[in-house]
């Protein structure tokens, strides 16, 4: 396809514009201005930022650590880790609630945003949606290496075989194959279908062949047609609305994890919520930590402006406020229900047993710190928001461990055990990491980090755009 | 008119009117469904759906899709659970009963939002025909711009009313940017 007919970029601006009424878009654009904004980082002949290097060459070392880690590991077995009776699980279970968790706030802010018709979600959503996926990706990684024999991992499925075994169904381990594999896809597929018209943008705005042929390839030919649009609109609409209550469910059946046990502290009906809004609490964490360079090294203040940092802090103090409810409850439960069990468990927990001083980082980092977010002044400060995040990032890390740190001390103190993670543990936990930032820094540079479509349409009229998004209000 | 004959020979998909806004686009298409015209499209870099309402299909057939894609999902789930636990291999599980549906729930579920997604994505390419990497409309070169700042209508060939000449002179009263004849 041809753009001989495309102006240039940056000659699209011919008029001033008003500031956008609720101070959610910044800078002065119209349809082709911001397109072209956006799309230059991935198109443009521009180069690539340094900073992307540095993130992208220390991500891409990281990753070394989880490569050679899962050598070891597959090598040798899981005896490489600490773990051991009582405390069976390890960091690999914690890993998988703290990264899965991070990966809730992308459908949270994709979907349930959109149904609640906060447009303010469409500056975000796109790379929130990637963070979901690399997010879920980390996450699946460990309940399947946590396995030992990972190249039995499809015995997780039911399928017939020749020892005529199936999944035992009442387990929540069997539910959360279904429960992450689901939300691996679907997440995919919301992510994917928001991205086909970017990537239709992409190819009728290629510089060379490559781009044409490679975006147009997976644009699968989408020209923009009304009648395609409608069901487009549609299909949007109703992947969010499941979306929705699948975030929340996937979290449930997470927290079932440990629930459905009989173990003292875990064998509680406060889970399901308390997981829900600790997943929304880090994610919007790394919402907010990937905010911050992507404003600085890509100038992306006109996009996700002050104002949207403020809301994501909003939205962590409420959730967080949520989370410390939750810490109240278990205590006050444990000492309300009389249970010699729990209450004991939870003195273990709190004071007496080798573990305290993670509760009281877990306290500090997830419940205290946060507060500071109360303040404008912090909310609008983004340094300050960013070492916030950074700290919730640390407590729900910690929220984890000190739940799976619980089995040190159950009912019989003759099953009483320790537990340290070791350097394998950590390798594959920061090995993680590196995977993560890995992954995201190559969507940044190969995908477009924020919706081009929804943003043209989210424009104000004079703009060129519809003022809002067609598919919030009358999708059919 | 004289000069259809004329052009008859090389194939015509269609007659491409270009417009500067979404407002001149719904404006335009309103009025050739006045005229008469039923065979046409809209095309835009976001959705318009007035557009859609327009070209008279006022609901799309996703939800119908989906819902049956969900209910085959949540149906398949709740059966395989039920024969695998209860007459394939059933298991004492706590003394729950073998039949304990409650705890299938959340796999019939993952299923259910699972099947009904899919079946979505790929309703949506069916229904649309997509992937279609060659499309007529990409031989028009400002058609580059339907993803960037321009809006189309195109009047097509199937219409019954169709006829080169007469369709250009109607878009061209609409004031439009450009007109184009699209090559098949």
């Amino acid at each position: 396809m041809s753009v001989e007919t495309a102006p240039p970029p940056g000659k699209g601006v011919v008029e001033t514009y008003p500031p956008h009424p609720d101070g959610i878009l910044g800078g002065n654009h119209n349809i082709v201005t911001l397109g072209d904004k956006i799309a230059d980082v991935v198109i443009g002949t521009g180069p690539t930022p340094k900073a992307w290097w540095v993130f992208f060459l220390f991500g891409f070392a990281l990753l070394q650590g989880l490569v050679i880690g899962l050598i070891w590991l597959f090598w040798y077995g899981t005896g490489v880790w600490g773990i051991n009776q009582p405390v069976a699980w390890g960091l690999a279970i914690v890993n998988f609630v703290w990264w899965i968790g991070i990966g809730h706030a992308g459908t949270l802010i994709s979907a349930i945003l959109l149904l609640m018709h906060q447009k303010w979600r469409t500056s975000i959503n796109r790379y929130a949606e990637a963070m979901t996926l690399f997010a879920v990706a980390c996450a699946g990684l460990f309940p399947l290496i946590h396995m030992g024999r990972v190249w039995l991992g499809y015995w997780l499925f039911p399928f017939p075989n020749n020892m005529a075994v199936w999944p035992q169904f009442r387990s929540p381990l069997a539910w959360d194959v279904f429960a992450v594999s689901t939300y691996l896809t679907v997440s995919f597929v919301f992510w994917y279908v928001g991205l086909i018209p970017d990537l239709a943008a992409l190819r009728d705005a290629g510089r060379n062949k490559a781009q044409r042929y490679l975006y147009g390839f997976f644009a699968l030919g989408w020209r923009g047609s009304a009648i395609h649009w409608r069901r487009y609109e549609k299909l949007y609409l109703l992947l969010a609305g499941l979306g929705t209550p699948l975030v929340f469910s996937v979290h449930t059946i997470v927290s079932f994890d440990f629930a459905v046990s009989i173990v003292p502290l875990w064998h509680a009906t406060i889970f399901p919520p308390f997981f829900v809004a600790g997943a929304i609490f880090s994610g919007f964490a790394m919402v907010v930590w990937l905010a911050v360079p992507l404003r600085h090294f890509y100038g992306m203040k006109d996009f996700i402006t002050d104002k949207h940092l403020e809301l994501c802090a909003k939205v962590m103090i409420a959730t967080g406020l949520l989370v410390s409810y939750g810490y109240f409850l278990e205590v006050w439960m444990a000492w309300y229900s009389h249970s010699l069990y729990e209450w004991n468990s939870t003195m273990q927990r709190m004071w007496t047993g080798p573990y305290w001083w993670s509760y009281w980082c877990l306290i500090l980092t997830n419940t205290v710190i946060p507060q500071l977010m109360w303040f404008k002044r912090v909310r609008c400060n983004e340094l300050l928001l960013f070492i916030i995040a950074g700290s919730v990032h640390i407590g729900m890390w910690f929220e984890r461990y000190v739940i799976v740190i619980a089995l040190s001390r159950d009912q019989i103190p003759g099953a009483w055990g320790r537990y340290a993670p070791t350097i394998w543990d950590y390798a594959l936990m920061f090995g993680s990491v590196g995977l993560f930032i890995t992954l995201f820094c190559l969507f940044i540079r190969f995908l477009p980090m924020i919706s081009i479509t929804e943003m043209r349409e989210f424009l104000p009229f004079k703009q060129g755009g519809r003022d809002g998004h067609g598919c919030m209000e009358n999708a059919k | 008119m004289s000069d259809s004959t004329a052009t008859s020979a090389p194939a015509v998909y269609g007659v491409l009117a270009e417009f500067t806004n979404a407002d001149a686009l719904v404006d335009a298409t309103r009025q050739a469904r006045l005229a008469g015209y039923s065979r046409m499209d809209g095309y835009s870099p976001y959705a318009v759906g007035e557009v859609a309402d327009e070209l008279g299909f006022p609901r799309s057939e996703i939800g119908a899709v989906m819902f049956i894609g969900g209910l085959c999902g949540a149906t398949f789930g709740l059966l395989m659970q039920t024969w695998v636990s209860v007459y394939d291999y059933p298991i004492s599980i706590g003394g729950k009963p073998f039949w304990s549906w409650p705890q299938f729930v959340p796999v019939s579920w993952a299923l259910l939002v699972l099947t009904a997604s899919m079946s979505g994505l790929f309703g949506l390419l069916a229904l649309c025909g997509l992937p279609q990497p060659y499309h007529p409309l990409f031989n028009v070169p400002q058609f580059a711009r339907a993803t960037r700042d321009r809006f189309f209508l195109c009047i097509e060939a199937v219409d019954p009313q169709f006829e080169v000449g007469k369709v250009t002179t109607f878009l061209n009263t609409l004031n439009p940017e450009s007109v184009a004849e699209v090559p098949e």
